[in-house]
């Protein structure tokens, strides 16, 4: 008797159903764009929750990021890392090589950059265009052989390759540590002597004398190599055999088995690729930024946003130079911001609501009346 | 001065410490077993042991009872073992990611309240030593195994109960059908959303003892991403010790008795890189999963949403 009751009175409900068709264009951009702001509102109870003033934590974020000509070049500088790690976790995510690893081979990549300097390979006196190339390839290099292990270890033996690239993580930092402390001290300091001006990348200040608006500003040639890299992997993945290879056993490794594609390889390759582009962001950073090889501010979790840098780009490798610019402007505001949790707690947040929201990708929802049933 | 690492006091000293410093890698872990044997990687471990770890800390600093600080960070670490289960189960979202995710927010928000409700670095007095009547007093042996706290005894009497649960236990044989065949579990009428749900939960309660273990048991100090990596380590326990609770204690022990070995190195003063050191279990970790790849299946359903075919 209740129970019919009930059911009268519950007229309408919900129902889900899987989306059959494709959305149109328009619909998945907003979908995120309606987790971020989710994900802001949550980020803001919980700061206000907190005894924070979160309309005034967010104005501060922007205006300390993009206020004037000199903070934006420092966006853009913390940008950079964040590109070529979400390259990085874009190519692997694509066929759902779920690589949590970019954090060290960007950390590799540093240090076999640093070790053209250090060991030395190239002499001491050797020009800027000697020393930058070589870098370049020490750092693609080592980052490569940071995404090929567990590429290898995950076609031939089947080892999960989110628990060997977070193993790889943590013995990336200790190696480093070793050596700026063992090997390469200044003076006791775990930290290496500063590299010659040689083995800097050009920033735009170094131009200050003939172009006086570039004064100052920190930005450095590691943008073009992100932005370059961007575009070939753009044309890689879109415009090749291989991408197509790549984006077909993403979606159905099935059909590209039957196909033909040859995934055990394609497992390998592709997380060598993803980690030389982490590995030449690791490069960047020490030749840009940093100038020596020194452990707390190369693993300084630029691996991580790149994971939400690239969930958020829907994996699309020019969205990635936006959004990498949009997440530079977080961890840059979150250098001065009090207190200094936010940036990351933001961030965590973000990724949880865009991961949870793609279920609105997959589903469609649809208020229907409870007796149709 | 290899020497002085083998007189028997240091010894006694590195095994004493070793057993202590496992606590933490064996609640988080065996919290993780139960979630993976029901299917579910949860990758934010790190993230609860942290936000544990500060509301742990916290409520004994400022109520001066452990038991609450205890308390608050299983209600912390079980809160966000909700928020998550509702994110894996309700929403089926990709759990490795989701996990990077909540490790993040545990990550900013525990130093966000730090910040906010503390400000500086302040110690406590943690759980005292318990000396087990008679056993403390057999030398060697009472002071490695019989002179711990609480939390220590409590996380190695964890390994068989949890054994017992998963193996001997109605409950534990539906935790083990929802990870291997959801669709088999769902069709003789187990709900695998309870399983998931309650698996999760308790997991991300066992990581709010574990990071409770470090603030309030172990350091007795709470500071930013003081796990440093510990709970992503437990993850990796899960998988070293084969899904099973007797596996992950080798494990624990292989990663603590590391530790400890090179904290006493640096104690001593003995120059040996201690970062090679540091590094070997990690190494040893990856090696084990090639090995054990073979012979050890993981749960069949782990890290596959659920979902009902209609």
């Amino acid at each position: 008797m209740a129970e019919s009751v009930m059911k009268k009175r519950a007229g309408w409900r919900v129902k889900l159903e899987p989306r059959l068709d494709v959305p149109p264009a328009w619909y998945p951009p907003l979908v995120s764009l309606g987790a971020i702001v989710l994900a802001l509102f949550l980020g803001g109870l919980l700061i206000s929750a907190v005894g924070g003033n979160p309309l005034k934590s967010y104005a501060h974020i922007a205006r300390a990021s993009f206020g004037n000509i000199g903070v934006l070049s420092d966006t853009i500088v913390k940008a950079t890392p964040i590109i070529l790690t979400a390259l990085a976790c874009s190519i692997a995510f694509r066929m759902k090589l779920w690589n949590i690893g970019a954090e060290g081979q960007f950390i590799m990549g540093a240090w076999g950059a640093s070790a053209v300097v250090l060991a030395p390979i190239v002499p001491a006196g050797a020009s800027r265009w000697v020393f930058i190339p070589v870098m370049i390839i020490a750092g693609v290099a080592l980052g490569a052989v940071w995404g090929f292990l567990p590429g290898y270890l995950k076609a031939k033996f089947n080892v999960n390759e989110i628990i060997s690239t977070l193993m790889l993580n943590y013995i990336a930092i200790f190696w480093v540590n070793y050596w700026v402390f063992a090997v390469w001290t200044e003076g006791g300091f775990q930290m290496s002597p500063k590299f010659p001006d040689a083995a800097w990348l050009p920033r735009l200040a170094d131009y200050g004398k003939q172009i006086t608006a570039f004064r100052g500003l920190t930005t450095h040639g590691g943008l073009i190599l992100g932005i370059i890299a961007a575009v070939v992997v753009w044309f890689v993945i879109y415009r090749s055999r291989w991408g197509y290879e790549i984006r077909l056993i993403g979606d159905n490794p099935h059909a590209a088995e039957y196909a033909g594609v040859n995934i055990t390889r394609n497992t390998v390759y592709v997380m060598a690729l993803s980690g030389a582009l982490a590995g030449l962001g690791g490069m960047s950073e020490v030749a840009g930024v940093i100038h020596r090889l020194q452990t707390a501010p190369i693993a300084a979790g630029y691996g991580f946003t790149g994971i939400i840098v690239a969930w958020l780009a829907k994996l699309n490798p020019i969205v990635i130079i936006f959004v990498s610019v949009l997440f530079g402007a977080l961890i840059l505001a979150g250098r001065e911001i009090q207190p200094s949790g936010i940036p990351k707690m933001i961030q965590g947040i973000i990724l949880v609501c865009l991961i949870a929201s793609d279920y609105l990708l997959r589903y469609r929802v649809r208020i229907v009346k409870g007796e149709e049933e | 001065m290899i020497s002085e690492l083998l007189s028997a006091t240091v010894l006694i000293g590195i095994l004493a410490s070793g057993i202590r410093l496992a606590t933490p890698y064996l609640y988080a872990a065996i919290g993780e077993t139960f979630g993976q044997k029901s299917g579910v990687l949860n990758l934010g471990v790190e993230g609860q042991m942290l936000l544990g770890s500060f509301a742990a800390f916290y409520v004994a600093f400022n109520t001066g009872s452990l038991w609450l600080g205890l308390l608050a960070a299983i209600l912390v670490g079980a809160a966000m073992g909700l928020a998550m289960a509702y994110v894996t189960v309700n929403l089926r979202a990709q759990q490795g990611i989701s996990g990077i995710g909540f490790y993040l927010f545990g990550l900013g928000m525990s130093e966000l309240l730090f910040q906010i409700l503390m400000g500086t670095v302040e110690t406590a007095q943690g759980f005292p030593k318990v000396y087990i009547p008679g056993l403390s007093d057999i030398p060697g042996i009472g002071e490695i195994f019989f002179s711990q706290n609480v939390l220590v005894y409590g996380a190695f009497l964890l390994v068989p109960l949890s054994s017992f649960v998963l193996n001997k236990t109605t409950l534990g044989l539906k935790i083990r059908a929802v990870g291997e065949n959801p669709d088999a579990a769902d069709s003789l009428g187990v709900s695998v959303a309870r399983i998931r749900y309650f698996t999760i939960i308790l997991g991300g309660a066992l990581s709010g003892i574990a990071g409770a273990s470090l603030s309030i048991a172990l350091l007795n100090v709470f500071q930013q991403n003081m796990t440093s990596g510990l709970g992503f380590i437990a993850v990796a326990l899960v998988y070293f010790g084969g899904w099973k609770p007797l596996g992950v204690l080798w494990g624990a022990l292989l990663f603590s008795m590391v530790n400890s070995l090179q904290l006493w190195i640096q104690v001593l003063g003995i120059p040996i890189p201690s970062d090679i050191a540091v590094m070997m279990p990690y190494v040893l970790t990856i090696l084990v999963l090639i090995a054990s790849v073979s012979r050890v299946r993981s749960p069949s359903a782990l890290s596959k949403p659920f979902e009902r075919e209609s």
